[in-house]
C-alpha cells in the first residue's frame, strides 16, 4: 500500500501561493505605478522618477513633509515612552513575586488591545475636550502613549519569560546591589526584547489613523491623516510615490526587527 | 493577542515589594488616557446633545432611545423598533463574520503549509506572510482600492485579455469591504493557527491512518478538533477589529456597506454631530466586543480545567 504523506493536503500549497499573491499584488501594483511617467494614473507612460521628485519638491511637498515630521516625532516619543513604561511593568510582573492586583495589572496592560480602536478614539476625544486640551501633537502623543504600551510589553515580557533570575542571584551573592544587578545583568539580557518592543510600538504609532484623526484638532496632520485627506480627493500619483516610500521603510523595519530577534535567540 | 500570562519564570522575588513603584507609570498612563476616558464616554452617552458637537450636562436617555426606538418624525407616535442602527450593527457583524470565514478558509491551509515546512523555511514563510501587515493599514487599503477600481489595473488586465467585457464593478460593494478586511487582518488568523499546528502531534494522524481513515477524514475528525483553540483565537483576532473597522468600509465600500465605525465617526467628525448618540453607539459596540471576549475567556478556563 502506498504510504500516505499525512503532512500534505492537496491544494494547500496552491492556496498559500494565492494568499501570498493577494497580499502582495496591491502593494506591488502601486509601487510599479509610482514610477509611471503619465499623469493619468491608469495608463502606463514609461518609467520616470518625477513623482518622487514631486514628493520632495512639488507644491504639496511642504504639507507632506510637515506631516511626516509630526508622525516621526510622535512615533519616536510615544514608542520610547511606551517602551520605558512596559519595561518597568515587565520587571514588576516577572521579578516582584506575587502581589496584590497582579491580575488586574495584567488586564490593564492588555486593555488597549481589547477595546476597539474606534471606541478608544471616541473616548480620547471626549476626554481631551472635557479637560480642555485642544487637539494637537500633545493630545496625539498622549493617546498613542497609552495604546502603544501593550505592543511594547509583548516582546519584552516574552523575553523575560526565558531569563532565569540565577544570574542576578549570583551577582547579588557577590555583593551587587539590586540596582546594580538590574543595570549590569538583567537590562542587557532584556535588551533584544526591549528593542523589538520599541520597534513594534514605533510602527504601531506610525500606522495609526483612526485615533489620530479624532484627537488631532484642526490644522495638525500626521502622515496617515494627510494621506487620507488627499485620497478623499482621488488617488494621485504622488500618493503612490509616498506609499511606496512608506512601504520601503516598513520592510526595512521588519527585516531589522527580525534580524535582531534572531540574534537575540542565538545569545540565549 | 498571545500575551504572556503571569506565571512560569515570573515568580522570582528579587524586586519583591517594588511592584507598586514599577507599575505606577502603567496605571497612571492607561488609567488616565484610556480607563477614565472610557468611563467619561459612558457618562456622555447619557447626556443631552449640544448642536454642532459637544454636550449639555443634563441626564437624558435620548441617545439610546434614538438608537433603538422610532417615535415618528415629530416624536409623538407610539414607539416601534427603529431598524436603521440595529441594521447597521447587524450588517457590520455579518461583514466581519464573512471576512473571518474568508480569513479562515485561506489562512488555515496557509498556516498548515507553513507549519509543515522544515524549521528553517518556516521563519522565511512566516516573514513573507507577515511583512504586508507591517505596511501602514491606510496604504494597504488605498492600494486595494487602486487595484480593484473600475478604471484600475485589475479591470484593465481582465478587459484587455477579453476575460470580461465590462468592469467587474467590485468597488463600493460589500465584497470589496470583505476583501479589504481580509487583507487587513489575515496575519491575525495565520499566526495563532500556525502556533497550534506547529505543536500538533503527527502520531495522531498516523494512528487514524492505520485505522483506514482517509486524508480528509483525518483533517475533519482528528486535526481540526486538536487545533481548534488556535482557530478560535484566530477568528476572534480577525472578527473583533473587523467589527469596528473604519478604513476598509470607508474607502472600499459604498453607501450600502456603511458600518459601525463610520456611523460613530460621523457623529463626531461629520455633519451629524451628535456626541451622546456617538458615545452610545460606541458603548454598544464595546459591549458586544466585551461579550465575545468574555465568552472566549470562559471557554478557555473551562478547557484548561478539563
Amino acid at each position: 500500500m502506498k504510504q500516505l504523506d499525512l503532512r500534505r493536503f492537496p491544494g494547500f500549497f496552491a492556496i498559500t501561493l494565492a494568499c501570498v499573491f493577494v497580499l502582495y499584488a496591491p502593494l506591488m501594483v502601486v509601487a510599479v505605478y509610482s514610477f509611471n511617467e503619465s499623469t493619468s494614473i491608469t495608463r502606463w507612460g514609461g518609467f520616470s522618477l518625477s513623482w518622487y521628485a514631486d514628493v520632495f519638491t512639488g507644491p504639496e511637498s511642504p504639507k507632506f513633509q510637515r506631516a511626516a515630521l509630526n508622525s516621526l516625532i510622535i512615533a519616536v516619543l510615544a514608542g520610547s515612552g511606551a517602551t520605558l513604561i512596559a519595561t518597568s511593568a515587565a520587571v514588576a510582573m516577572h521579578r516582584a513575586g506575587r502581589f496584590k492586583a497582579k491580575t488586574a495589572s495584567f488586564a490593564l496592560i492588555n486593555l488597549p488591545l481589547m477595546v476597539p480602536e474606534v471606541v478608544t478614539a471616541v473616548a480620547s476625544l471626549i476626554f481631551f475636550t472635557a479637560i480642555g486640551f485642544s487637539g494637537g501633537i500633545g493630545t496625539i502623543l498622549l493617546a498613542h502613549l497609552a495604546f502603544c504600551i501593550p505592543f511594547a510589553y509583548l516582546p519584552i515580557a516574552a523575553r523575560m519569560q526565558s531569563i532565569s533570575d540565577s544570574y542576578e542571584q549570583a551577582a547579588m551573592d557577590l555583593y551587587a546591589t539590586p540596582k546594580e544587578a538590574f543595570r549590569l545583568i538583567l537590562l542587557p539580557l532584556m535588551m533584544p526584547g526591549i528593542f523589538s518592543g520599541f520597534l513594534l510600538a514605533f510602527i504601531i504609532s506610525l500606522d495609526d489613523f483612526l485615533i489620530t484623526n479624532f484627537v488631532k484638532g484642526a490644522g495638525v496632520e500626521t502622515l496617515p491623516t494627510a494621506i487620507f485627506g488627499a485620497v478623499k480627493q482621488g488617488i494621485k500619483p504622488n500618493i503612490m510615490a509616498i506609499s511606496t516610500l512608506m512601504l520601503g521603510v516598513s520592510v526595512v523595519f521588519v527585516t531589522l526587527s527580525w534580524l535582531i530577534g534572531r540574534s537575540g535567540q542565538k545569545t540565549q | 493577542m498571545a500575551a504572556m500570562a503571569p506565571g512560569g519564570a515570573s515568580n522570582s522575588e528579587i524586586y519583591k515589594g517594588n511592584a507598586g513603584k514599577l507599575l505606577l507609570p502603567t496605571w497612571l498612563v492607561i488609567g488616565f488616557f484610556l480607563l477614565i476616558p472610557v468611563a467619561l464616554m459612558a457618562i456622555y452617552s447619557f447626556l443631552t446633545k449640544e448642536f454642532r458637537g459637544g454636550v449639555i450636562w443634563e441626564f437624558s436617555l435620548t441617545a439610546y432611545d434614538q438608537f433603538f426606538l422610532n417615535r415618528g418624525l415629530f416624536g409623538d407616535e407610539p414607539p416601534s423598533i427603529e431598524w436603521t442602527y440595529i441594521g447597521i450593527f447587524w450588517r457590520s457583524i455579518w461583514q466581519a463574520g464573512l471576512a473571518t470565514v474568508l480569513c479562515l478558509l485561506i489562512g488555515f491551509p496557509t498556516a498548515w503549509f507553513i507549519a509543515t515546512r522544515a524549521p528553517r523555511d518556516r521563519t522565511i514563510w512566516l516573514l513573507i506572510v507577515t511583512v504586508p501587515y507591517w505596511v501602514n493599514l491606510l496604504i494597504r487599503t488605498v492600494s486595494m482600492k487602486f487595484l480593484i477600481r473600475d478604471e484600475g489595473p485589475l479591470n484593465a488586465l481582465l478587459l484587455s485579455t477579453g476575460i470580461i467585457d465590462a468592469p467587474l464593478g467590485l468597488i463600493n460593494t460589500n465584497l470589496a469591504v470583505q476583501l479589504g478586511l481580509f487583507y487587513s487582518y489575515l496575519p491575525f488568523m495565520v499566526l495563532p493557527v500556525y502556533a497550534a499546528v506547529e505543536r500538533y502531534d503527527f502520531a495522531l494522524s498516523e494512528a487514524a491512518a492505520d485505522l483506514y481513515a482517509s486524508r480528509w477524514t483525518i483533517l475533519r475528525l482528528v486535526i481540526l478538533p486538536v487545533v481548534k483553540p488556535g482557530i478560535i483565537a484566530g477568528c476572534i483576532l480577525v472578527f473583533v477589529p473587523s467589527l469596528g473597522a473604519f478604513l476598509a468600509p470607508d474607502l472600499l465600500g459604498g453607501a450600502k456597506s456603511f458600518m459601525i465605525g463610520s456611523l460613530i465617526e460621523e457623529q463626531f467628525k461629520g455633519a451629524a454631530g451628535n456626541w451622546p448618540f456617538g458615545a452610545a453607539a460606541a458603548m454598544i459596540l464595546m459591549t458586544i466586543v466585551m461579550i465575545v471576549l468574555l465568552v472566549y475567556a470562559r471557554s478557555q478556563t473551562r478547557e484548561a480545567k478539563a
